[in-house]
């Protein structure tokens, strides 16, 4: 039960786009088709499941058995990271070529988003356990997903709009969230946590 | 001459908030009130400034195929820095910037001259650009924050304003309030500099 809870209360009461403003730039930037905003969003859902995983390795058996969490948290979070990108990169492109033409650009890409070095940090603050940890990662790329295809839908549409000249682009994009924001305060104090 | 157009690039003509839209997650978050935009605008700042030194001094020992994760590296030592130090001396702008700062290790702004100017350029050089682009960065800040703390709060610096007449929007310090007030003054920004480049 507290898994369900972590995980509803990361996909949509503490959304990561839309409430905690983690991942904003993929989200403003992927957002034009729904397809390679979905893409978008399932590897990001996907790199954030598993970092959610070995970060919290790293916090538990190495940085916190030697004391060195205050010091060294960032930099090894961020190395983890990085690696862990290019190592999903490289096993995606030998195991199956299509996933990987259709994830493109957007692999690389991932290691700068903020909300998979945000989870990591979250993680680390929290003090999950190894399940919950993976439960809360999943949960906020399923946030991420939800909020990121949800803005390419509106966008698409958007395309046929009125829009005054100089909101033209990122600037109706930013109200549009700012809408959607507001829809999704209405899920706060549905868990709390 | 040069040293002058390193350093004004980043105020308007190349604003990393207004004009390029990098670095927009500790924008949206941390603008709730004018003394955090403040703060996380001059702790990035710091960071930048140093690891654009750093970088530009040791770019020619760096291989180029492991340059980003060495750039990663000495910008995350200075965020570490920028961590201890606040928590020590300022724990309660720390504890409201919370998560921000760590994350200021994946602001694409720094990332960003680190790989586009640093580690091209002199020390000299790169020492100007990043001043540049970090006042360019913390005024785009510091103004979010006012526009949002005087219609969320009716107060600039926690120092009320406005009088007991008005009734504050509460929802410009909560999250819509960032996407709004951010949207709003993109599209006023957008309107200046369309004048600017008719004229």
């Amino acid at each position: 039960m507290k898994l369900f809870l972590i995980f509803m209360g990361a996909v949509v009461v503490n959304n990561f786009v839309l409430s905690r403003f983690l991942g904003i730039c993929p989200f403003l930037g992927v957002s034009k088709k729904i397809e390679t905003a979905f893409s978008m969003g399932i590897a990001v859902t996907f790199v954030m499941t598993l970092s959610a995983m070995a970060s919290w390795l790293i916090q538990n058996y190495i940085l916190i058995p030697f004391g060195l969490e205050r010091f060294l948290q960032i930099v090894s979070f961020i190395l983890v990271i990085a690696s862990l990108v290019q190592f999903v990169e490289m096993v995606i492109q030998k195991t199956s070529p299509a996933l990987y033409q259709a994830l493109g650009i957007y692999l690389p890409l991932i290691t700068t988003n903020c909300a998979i070095l945000g989870l990591a940090l979250l993680i680390a603050l929290k003090e999950y356990s190894l399940i919950e940890s993976l439960a809360f990662g999943f949960g906020a790329g399923a946030g991420f997903t939800l909020a990121i295809t949800m803005m390419a839908g509106i966008r698409e549409e958007l395309q046929f709009g009125d829009v005054p000249k100089p909101l033209e682009g990122a600037a109706i994009a930013l109200i549009i969230a700012g809408l959607m924001s507001m829809a999704f305060m209405g899920f706060s104090g549905l868990i709390a946590m | 001459m040069t040293l002058l157009k390193d350093l004004t690039r980043g105020l308007w003509r190349e604003n990393p908030i207004f004009r390029l839209l990098i670095g927009m997650c500790p924008t949206l978050a941390v603008t709730n009130a004018a003394i955090n935009g403040l703060a996380m605008g001059l702790a990035t700042s710091f960071v930048l400034i140093c690891s654009s030194i750093i970088i530009s001094l040791i770019k020619n020992f760096i291989p180029s195929k492991v340059r980003i994760p060495c750039f990663i590296i000495v910008i995350a030592t200075f965020v570490t820095i920028a961590d201890l130090v606040l928590a020590a001396f300022f724990p309660d702008i720390h504890a409201v910037l919370g998560l921000f700062v760590p994350l200021i290790v994946v602001n694409c702004v720094i990332l960003g001259r680190a790989e586009a100017f640093a580690s091209k350029n002199p020390v000299h050089r790169s020492i100007f650009d990043a001043l540049g682009m970090s006042i360019g960065f913390t005024w785009a800040l510091l103004l979010i924050s006012i526009v949002r703390e005087i219609l969320g709060m009716g107060s600039v610096f926690g120092i009320n304003i406005l009088g007991k007449a008005f009734t504050p929007f509460l929802i410009m310090v909560l999250p819509p309030g960032a996407f709004l007030a951010m949207g709003v003054l993109l599209g006023i920004m957008n309107t200046i500099q369309d004048k600017l480049a008719t004229r």
